[in-house]
């Protein structure tokens, strides 16, 4: 594939404390892909994909090594500034945690912090990520109400808008369906391939199926190692190696 | 809700109908050259054959690509099914029409019967007829195809029964009508396989509708009792 890498992941370790959790990933995310990452508890995905907008930062004694690229410029350079890096690289997480105010206010909360206050501008931002993320039809005549009050499927779907709203690059999603019924995953799966043609997603799951139904790309991750990565229909029909294929066949994990 | 699941299916489809009517097609010129001594258009039909070939290939990779990455069930998956294992049928008959072009390459020349060539054009005409209700009946999802297309093979099988008995009667008379006749009848058995071919994709639509796989016993042609 001839898509340009947009982020470069060079012989990434991660350290809590002593323990090495990451053993030396080389994994690269083409630009306006989605590229899922599979494999059993504790291999390592969520670590790697945490460490792509520095959230393991916030873990205290997490130590990281080799190089994270993004457009071409190194993520853990002294010079990055996360609030500015994280606002290139968004992320869902798997309990949707909209926060304890209205629909409007939790969408715009990104660009008032950046310190936009042209209502038109929030409106409009408001409305274009909200259809996004296929929930603005459940959302248009309750913008006031307290995002609390929706669906978790719903309120999943308000927090990809927030973080469509703030235009990332990319978007990390860290298990986003897991705590959601198999129709609200749907609505989030729909979402996702809706805005893949402008966004670079990397997603973390669980559900192998989804993987599979959603994703261009697919890395499975086995014991902190990347085992293998390729275009997502040849790990499913022909994976090259045999932990891939006893994973996905439910062998083990 | 799995819009691309569905327009995968939908292209799938399309594309299996489409080879159905390339089938079609081919039966059709290869029959129409060996009927009208054809040389040229045989050679087209021979050729046309790869990408029959290449047709069933494609169909058989995005069957089993969305089989493994879409995980369809119920009838989503029976219609995937269908087109795996029917394509696979089709793919055959185009085979059976190569064998009929041969033929008229072969036998070009040599001593041809007008009485027998129409019977087999009679022929030809059935099974195409057969073929084409089929894959109608595929398209409308009507289920009340087999009946006909059942009465349309049985008489292929008592045409290819009588064309069989004539031609091996002028060989004992008249030795220089062999070379014809071994064409003659080569192609009447193609085109009774094709019939049999077709009701196999028949067993298939059934399966498509009702979800129970059904064994259509289609009059066996008795080879033993032809002589």
């Amino acid at each position: 594939m001839a898509n340009n890498n947009i982020i470069t992941a060079e012989n990434v370790r991660l350290y809590y404390g002593k323990h090495e959790a990451l053993h030396g990933i080389d994994l690269d995310f083409p630009e306006k892909q989605i590229t899922a990452l599979i494999g059993p508890s504790g291999s390592g995905k969520s670590t790697f994909l945490r460490s792509l907008n520095r959230m393991n930062d916030l873990i205290p004694d997490v130590t990281v090594t080799g190089t994270i690229r993004l457009d071409g410029s190194d993520i853990y350079s002294p010079q990055t500034d996360t609030v500015e890096l994280r606002k290139r690289v968004g992320m869902v997480f798997q309990q949707p945690n909209p926060f304890p105010f209205s629909v409007y206010e939790n969408v715009t909360y990104g660009l008032r912090l950046a310190g936009v206050k042209d209502k038109k501008l929030l409106d409009q931002r408001v409305e274009e990520s909200l259809k996004l993320a296929a929930v603005w039809d459940e959302t248009k005549d309750h913008l006031k109400d307290n995002a609390l009050s929706f669906s978790g499927g719903q309120q999943q779907r308000i927090c990809i808008a927030r973080v469509l709203a703030v235009k990332p690059e990319i978007i990390l999603l860290d298990e986003p369906t897991s705590a959601l019924d198999p129709v609200s995953s749907a609505k989030v799966e729909d979402s996702l391939l809706a805005i893949k043609n402008q966004y670079t997603i990397a997603i973390v799951t669980h559900n192998m199926q989804q993987a599979s139904r959603i994703s261009d790309r697919t890395a499975f991750f086995l014991n902190g190692k990347l085992i293998e990565v390729d275009n997502t229909a040849n790990i499913f029909l022909n994976p090259k190696q045999q932990e891939t294929s006893d994973y996905l066949n439910g062998k083990f994990g | 809700m799995r819009g691309i699941f569905n327009d995968e299916l939908k292209r799938l489809l399309g594309k299996f109908t489409e080879m159905g009517i390339n089938v079609s097609e081919q039966i059709y010129r290869a029959t129409k050259s060996f009927i009208d001594h054809d040389r040229d258009m045989a050679q087209g039909v021979i050729d046309f054959d790869n990408n029959i070939n290449e047709e069933e290939v494609n169909l058989e990779d995005q069957a089993l690509n969305l089989m493994a990455l879409q995980q369809p069930v119920a009838s989503d998956f029976r219609q995937v099914i269908v087109v795996l294992k029917a394509s696979s049928e089709l793919e055959r008959i185009g085979d059976h029409a190569v064998g009929i072009a041969k033929e008229t390459i072969r036998i070009k020349g040599h001593n041809r019967d007008s009485q027998i060539e129409s019977e087999i054009a009679e022929m030809t005409n059935a099974v195409r007829t057969m073929l084409d209700i089929t894959m109608d009946a595929y398209v409308k999802k009507d289920g009340k195809l087999a009946d006909e297309v059942i009465k349309a093979n049985n008489q292929i099988d008592a045409n290819y029964k009588k064309i069989r008995k004539e031609v091996l009667s002028n060989m004992k008379t008249d030795p220089k009508s062999v070379t014809g006749g071994t064409g003659y009848l080569m192609v009447a058995n193609y085109i009774e396989r094709i019939g049999d071919h077709i009701i196999n994709v028949v067993e298939w639509i059934l399966y498509n509708q009702t979800g129970k796989i059904t064994e259509i016993n289609a009059d066996v042609t008795d080879v033993d009792g032809l002589n």
